[in-house]
């Protein structure tokens, strides 16, 4: 009578991607208008799912991100004056449009991207309304938030976010600089420019005073001209530490300030009193979030040595059921890494993983014959003097590391450069307080990973930058 | 066959973090099942059913038509599975064999004093004798839900062991009734103990207390099943019961099932739903997924 079901496979479910609406090509959104790039140049923004040409991005220019902080200048004069509730009621506004254009807005993202559309649907998207939400409760409601110390805002933000996820850094950035009465101008990553240029529709559908948000599109020359423009009171960045070094030494001496939230090597540490099952998905959700495309991934994972067997079983078996492959399938769990050149770097890192001789691991789920993917990938018994337990590799690859005390483990995680987030796995309290007061990271999570609330600040320490996004601390960020 | 491990074998249960479990759920609910995989995965629900009734107001004629519609699930629709098991009383194990023994449709009794599980041992054996003897091919025994919470697992575990032992060929499933077990640790710990003390299935409730077969419960025992497999390299089926009345849910259990256990398990050798309205929702999710347009619930067959 037993009936033998022994293949059954996810048939594609595909989001339909019939309904987007994008232009063939893209200016500059400067002063509210849509305007030419004066070096006439575009470039091509392509899905790294199959390496097609999606539409035409503008190359700003010196003179062009001049025009544009020119222009938040001006606009600064009005925005800075006209009153917080007001301020309030037009950040709403474009919470509201973004929420009305959500699935649109996911399909752009994935499509650009290459991240899932399930993580960009039931996160990203969420998420960066939710940041404008909340921060447009703050507008009118700063005495409150920082009593009897008559805060002002700084003038114009220049704002440079990286690619890992678009409309949402562009959220953090652009909604608390409004709330503040700053105003704004935001250069988006090169191969992800489409969603910060939807939500530049929505602004100008939102009817908001011209010239307060400014998007400026381009490569790295583009973000160092806004970087040493003199009329940019203060710098926010979310990238590489390599740019975020070279940030500060252009701003060294000016009065400009600046956030930066650059690259981590975040320690995820699993117990032997973890809830083991929970603690696995944690690691999961942890490193191949994504595609492991995030700064605060955790991607050095400690475990303790009694359970380290259990534990890297447990992991390999959870991470044969993950789906790679087409970003726009419902069921996809890992999409396509975002570049060429991000997919040779992760490639490089796997090879000297293997040099190095640490035991290596990869699912044998079949790939995309097209486009840029990698296979979730596991380093056993890494070393903390190997270079892939050091150095961020940004890409779906763990390195795992045993421990056996917790005196031991807190040195290992805090020995790095870097300091932005970490994750502890115990079913005792007393050890997450421990462990939460002793590691240097800007965000520990205790039995959890990767979550994110509008109202929880987020920044490193070290090496992963300075200042705090999210929160009060992040409207802190854009007053003096 | 008697019980292979002892009490003292049975290895430390794992911590379970609920807000973690509800979030493993989530994804499973997220997959999206479409056209080839829906079907196949809505016939496969089908064929893993165990149709059930189990009510003090049970008759000879209503046991005789449930056991019609088993085999019969709809006239119209030729190439249909049949469910996997009628699930039955003792009393009417006799007459649930006779009619669907030929079909190749298995007869599941409930015993040890089913649903509540108060009485001496020597009762429930006695129960499950009678059921065994009458023809039951499973039989869904229910665990001293009382004992487990007062902290006396060893007398939990020799009781599951001796039924365990009075059951001879057929096979049987220990239900936890995890609505009255109340945490995911108890659920894990009591899923641990049925394996170990010789469950050929583990299953989820009684269909008589709320909440019954949540997915959270199933995915918990689920893990208990993989733990155990990794651990012997022996498989032990899972049914969950009571609560599961649409396709959509059921197929969600299946990937709970490919994802935590593997292909193998999906069969209804390893998997079962206990169910006694599940299949016209199947059925109505097939017809509609063939010809794109929903029918009426007239006409389903409602035995």
């Amino acid at each position: 009578m037993s009936t033998k079901n022994n293949a059954w496979e996810y048939a594609d479910s595909i989001e339909s991607a019939s309904h987007i609406n994008l232009r063939k090509q893209y200016g500059l959104y400067i002063d509210g208008k849509w305007v030419k790039p004066s070096s006439n140049k575009y470039f091509s923004s392509s899905n790294p799912h199959d390496e097609k040409h999606i539409a035409d991005v503008s190359e700003a220019n010196e003179d062009d991100v001049d025009r544009a902080v020119q222009a938040a200048a001006k606009a600064y004069k009005l925005w800075s004056k006209i009153s917080a509730a007001e301020r309030g009621k037009y950040i709403f506004r474009i919470a509201r449009l973004m929420q009305e254009q959500a699935r649109e807005l996911a399909v752009i993202e994935s499509l650009d991207s290459g991240k899932p559309i399930r993580e960009a649907r039931d996160i990203d998207i969420p998420l960066a309304c939710n940041h404008f939400f909340y921060y447009a409760g703050w507008a009118d409601k700063l005495e409150y938030a920082f009593p009897n110390q008559q805060k002002k805002p700084l003038g114009v933000a220049g704002q440079i976010i990286p690619w890992n996820f678009p409309l949402l850094m562009a959220a953090w950035k652009i909604a608390p600089a409004l709330a503040t009465g700053n105003t704004v101008v935001l250069k988006p990553a090169e191969t992800t420019s489409l969603t910060a240029l939807k939500l530049a529709e929505i602004i100008e559908a939102s009817g908001i005073p011209s010239g307060v948000v400014n998007i400026v599109t381009g490569f790295g020359d583009t973000g160092a001209a806004l970087v040493a423009h003199p009329k940019v009171s203060k710098i926010a960045f979310t990238g590489s530490t390599a740019v975020g070094k070279l940030i500060q030494k252009t701003i060294a001496g000016s009065n400009k300030k600046a956030t930066l939230e650059l690259g981590g090597k975040s320690a995820n540490i699993i117990f032997d009193d973890a809830p083991i099952d929970q603690a696995v998905e944690g690691i999961i959700n942890g490193i191949f979030f994504n595609q492991g495309h995030v700064c605060c991934a955790g991607s050095r994972l400690f475990v303790q040595e009694n359970i380290a067997e259990k534990v890297i079983r447990k992991l390999k078996h959870r991470m044969q059921s993950l789906q790679v492959g087409n970003p726009l399938d419902k069921n996809t769990d890992i999409g396509a890494i975002n570049s060429k050149e991000q997919l040779k770097i992760i490639q490089r890192y796997i090879d000297i993983g293997i040099k190095e001789g640490s035991e290596f691991f990869q699912t044998d789920c079949a790939l995309p014959v097209q486009g840029y993917y990698c296979r979730p990938t596991l380093f056993v018994n890494v070393a903390q003097s190997s270079i892939l337990a050091q150095e961020e590799i940004f890409g779906p690859v763990l390195t795992i590391q045993t421990f056996r005390t917790v005196d031991e483990v807190i040195q290992k995680a805090n020995n790095s450069p870097y300091g932005l987030a970490a994750g502890v796995w115990t079913d005792k309290g007393s050890k997450i307080f421990n462990l939460t007061s002793k590691l240097k990271a800007g965000v520990v999570w205790a039995n959890t990973y990767n979550k994110f609330d509008p109202s929880s600040p987020f920044g490193g320490y070290k090496e992963s930058g300075f200042g705090r996004e999210g929160g009060l601390h992040g409207l802190g960020a854009y007053l003096k | 066959m008697t019980a292979k491990y002892r009490f003292n074998e049975v290895p430390p249960s794992p911590s379970i973090d609920k807000v973690g479990v509800e979030e493993r759920v989530k994804r499973f609910q997220s997959r999206s099942i479409k056209t080839t995989a829906k079907m196949q995965g809505l016939k496969m629900v089908l064929s893993m059913i165990d149709l059930t009734t189990l009510e003090g107001k049970d008759t000879e004629g209503k046991v005789r038509q449930m056991c019609f519609k088993a085999a019969h699930l709809h006239n119209g629709h030729p190439g249909l599975p049949v469910v996997a098991a009628v699930c039955v009383y003792p009393s009417m194990v006799g007459l649930a064999k006779s009619i669907v023994g030929k079909y190749g449709i298995k007869v599941a009794s409930v015993s040890t004093a089913f649903p509540s599980g108060q009485a001496p041992l020597d009762v429930k054996i006695a129960d499950t004798k009678y059921a065994v003897e009458h023809g039951a091919d499973e039989i869904d025994m229910v665990i001293s839900r009382g004992k487990f919470l007062a902290g006396e697992h060893t007398f939990v575990f020799d009781e599951i062991a001796a039924i365990k032992e009075v059951c001879g060929s057929a096979r049987l499933k220990v239900i936890l009734e995890t609505g009255e077990l109340a945490t995911l640790d108890n659920v894990r710990r009591a899923s641990d103990i049925a394996i170990y003390a010789g469950a050929d299935f583990i299953k989820t409730s009684t269909g008589k207390i709320q909440p019954a077969a949540t997915l959270q419960v199933t995915y918990t025992m689920l893990q208990a099943i993989r733990d155990f497999y990794d651990e012997t390299g022996k498989m032990v089926g899972m049914k969950p019961a009571g609560g599961i009345s649409n396709a959509k849910l059921a197929l969600h259990n299946l990937v709970m099932v490919k994802e935590v256990l593997g292909e193998e398990w999906l069969t209804n050798k390893w998997f079962r739903f206990g169910a006694s309205s599940l299949a016209n929702d199947v059925l109505m999710q097939i017809l509609k997924t063939e010809s794109g347009i929903y029918q009426s619930a007239d006409y389903f067959t409602l035995d």
